[in-house]
């Protein structure tokens, strides 16, 4: 059971400001059903031009509930200028804290105030658009967020990133990206904390080498396969070549020439040696069948 | 604040009656059933008929049960045993609606080079059993199929499965923690290799379960270092929790009638008054081959946790597929397994009863039900729209 303070729970059960304002200044809108959480911020400028109004609409868990009240809470009476400094720490420290893995819920409420704004100055478009290019493929997460999450929280793990933004949260196939994030952003600091994936030595032994493509595919490639339904088996090593065979859906998948030169060498050379070249084992390749969805 | 306990998929209230069977054996009768004095050696007697009380409940020989401390360690006992005693068979075969105990050992056993099958489901969380005969190869070592899901109480057709996969050489193994003492069972007459069972699913003690193993069925055990339990579970047994779930053995045998039918018509009362009163619900799971005191229902545009703090506020304990419960990002394997969309997955809430469910509590229940679900999806963006 999650430890909500009295705060989360008080603003979950008797959420402040609740609905749309009508005829609304701006409207900001993030996450989705698919996520598990989403909000609809709409707000109202008064004439002295600070937020006169402001209403929440929030699918979500407590604390996303909870995150949403506050916000509302936060940012009345607040010029839009003031509005843009409330971070997602803002709202996390007026509920006297959210558990760690619930983080992510005022992350959203930061992104919907400032859909809500940009939409105001914009005028154009509620939803938030996308920037950057996307790290994290299963929450559509960008690397302008997570380093926005990194920068404004000082984190130096994928787990917390993870907590704060979604970002590695689904078939942990990005792990390896975020952690050079980190690394970039936070530099000296994030090597403290030893992250658990492959590492490219300078030289290795024949059996350290085939450890590390075991372990390369089972923590790099594989969960990003079997998130779409696919799946990878090791067939053999000699010298640089490796031999793989793909099952499932990626078996029959007319993308597989493509799955296994984008993914498969790029991560094997990321993380094990640059001379390494993949084969597809076309032989072992199971008899068609057809999956059901 | 009364607490109304509609989680019993989890874990269920120990029995007055298995208590009191327990408590002799913290403090007066505590001797080691392996000593040679009679102070421990009589206590070896009080294990044999609980060993007794299981295969009754069970339908096999009490020499075909190993206690092992949990549901988890016998599903890795039979899975990791089976594959050392056959070690040149290199594929196991499984479902993707198994319980972690399952499915994380198989995912593990991928990553060491095993050949590893998840057999899908259809939108019921049906298995498809030619698909499963397709995979039986002479390399298949095990296949583990659990007897029914503990999230949607979909009921597998486990000695139909237990025949075509025994019939060609391999070792069946069955996850039965959510069946044992909700389904009548006779293993004498199965040709189920492997089952496993826990304490605290049918009103024992937690921290006590059991491996079955048919006669003749080849395993290895996990743990060395004694010879208990015929040297197939080496350690000290537990000697109060096999007391105890021998005696909950003896009143699961007792209770099956009640199970399947006073619960049965509580769950369904449950069930109908829900989706009648609550708009846009939808039961997930198979209607008609399901466990008879779970029911999961789905409510769209809004998420489950709220739902059991909202629940949770009136003593009412339930679970949900959500996300947010989880700790993790992704709602419940299970539910996504079967196609569930998302938006349904993260709204979705168990009741799993039991034979201490009143009527009183399934009618407070149904009263209180509409106006939580009300509530939250006035909150909700994706009712707006619509309810504004």
């Amino acid at each position: 059971m999650w430890e909500y303070t009295d705060k989360v729970r008080d603003h979950f059960f008797n959420p402040r400001n609740v609905g749309e304002v009508e005829d609304p200044d701006g409207v900001g809108e993030v996450g989705s059903l698919a996520c598990g959480d989403a909000l609809k911020l709409t707000f109202k400028l008064g004439k002295d031009g600070r937020i006169a109004d402001a209403k929440f609409k929030t699918f979500g868990c407590a604390s996303a509930i909870a995150s949403s009240s506050v916000l509302t809470e936060l940012i009345r009476g607040k010029t839009l200028d003031e509005a843009m400094n409330v971070t997602n720490k803002d709202i996390a420290d007026y509920l006297g804290g959210l558990p760690e893995q619930k983080m992510h819920c005022s992350v959203m409420g930061r992104e919907a105030l400032e859909a809500a704004i940009a939409n105001y100055r914009g005028g154009d478009t509620a939803k938030r658009e996308l920037e950057g290019h996307v790290v994290c493929t299963c929450f559509g997460v960008t690397d302008v967020e997570i380093e926005r999450v990194i920068r404004e929280n000082d984190l130096t793990t994928v787990e917390q990133v993870t907590n704060y933004c979604k970002a590695g949260g689904g078939c942990g196939g990005c792990h390896g990206e975020i952690e050079k994030i980190i690394e970039r952003i936070q530099g000296e600091k994030a090597k403290a904390h030893v992250p658990l994936v492959p590492r490219k030595g300078k030289k290795l032994t024949n059996i350290q080498k085939m450890q590390l493509i075991q372990q390369t595919i089972n923590e790099q490639i594989r969960p990003a396969l079997r998130a779409h339904g696919g799946n990878i088996e090791l067939i053999d090593i000699e010298g640089d070549k490796v031999t793989v065979a793909f099952r499932g859906m990626c078996a029959q998948c007319h993308l597989a020439e493509f799955t296994m030169k984008d993914v498969v060498e790029n991560k094997l050379r990321e993380f094990v040696s640059d001379d390494i070249f993949v084969e597809e084992d076309k032989e072992s390749v199971e008899e068609g069948h057809v999956h059901k969805g | 604040m009364n607490v109304i306990y509609f989680d019993n998929n989890a874990t269920t209230r120990v029995a007055d009656e298995v208590f009191e069977a327990m408590r002799p054996y913290f403090c007066e009768l505590y001797g080691n059933p392996s000593s040679m004095h009679t102070f421990g050696g009589q206590v070896g007697v009080r294990i044999r008929e609980a060993r007794e009380h299981v295969a009754a409940l069970l339908g096999c020989h009490p020499s075909e049960v190993i206690f092992t401390s949990c549901g988890t360690e016998s599903d890795s006992t039979a899975i990791l045993g089976t594959l050392a005693a056959v070690p040149h068979r290199r594929k196991v075969i499984t479902t993707r609606v198994e319980h972690p105990a399952v499915l994380t050992v198989c995912r593990d056993l991928e990553n060491r080079g095993y050949q590893v099958i998840e057999l899908g489901v259809d939108k019921q969380g049906r298995l498809d059993l030619g698909e499963l005969e397709s995979h039986l190869d002479d390399d298949t070592a095990i296949v583990t199929i659990m007897s029914a899901n503990n999230e949607t109480g979909t009921v597998f057709p486990i000695e139909k499965i237990a025949r075509m996969v025994t019939d060609r050489g391999i070792t069946f193994h069955t996850d039965a923690v959510q069946v044992v003492g909700k389904i009548p069972l006779n293993l004498a007459d199965s040709c189920v290799n492997l089952l496993s069972l826990s304490g605290h699913k049918l009103h024992g003690p937690k921290g006590v379960g059991v491996l079955y193993v048919r006669k003749g069925t080849r395993i290895a055990p996990l743990l060395l270092g004694g010879h208990q339990e015929g040297g197939r579970r080496a350690g000290t047994e537990n000697v109060p929790g096999i007391i105890g779930l021998g005696k909950a053995c003896e009143l699961a045998s007792r209770y099956m009638e009640d199970e399947n039918t006073r619960v049965r018509t509580l769950r369904d009362r449950l069930e109908s008054a829900i989706l009648a009163s609550c708009p846009d619900s939808r039961i997930n799971g198979d209607p008609e081959n399901r466990l008879p005191n779970t029911t999961n229902i789905s409510f769209e545009y809004i998420e489950g946790e709220a739902i059991l703090l909202m629940l949770d506020r009136f003593g009412i304990c339930a679970s949900s597929g959500s996300a947010c419960t989880s700790g993790s990002l992704e709602p419940s394997h299970v539910l996504r397994a079967m196609g569930v969309p998302f938006t349904a997955a993260h709204g979705s809430i168990r009741y799993s009863l039991s034979r201490y469910n009143t009527e009183e509590e399934v009618d407070f229940t149904i009263d209180k039900m509409p106006q939580i679900i009300e509530r939250l999806r006035e909150l909700s963006p994706f009712v707006g729209q619509v309810t504004a």
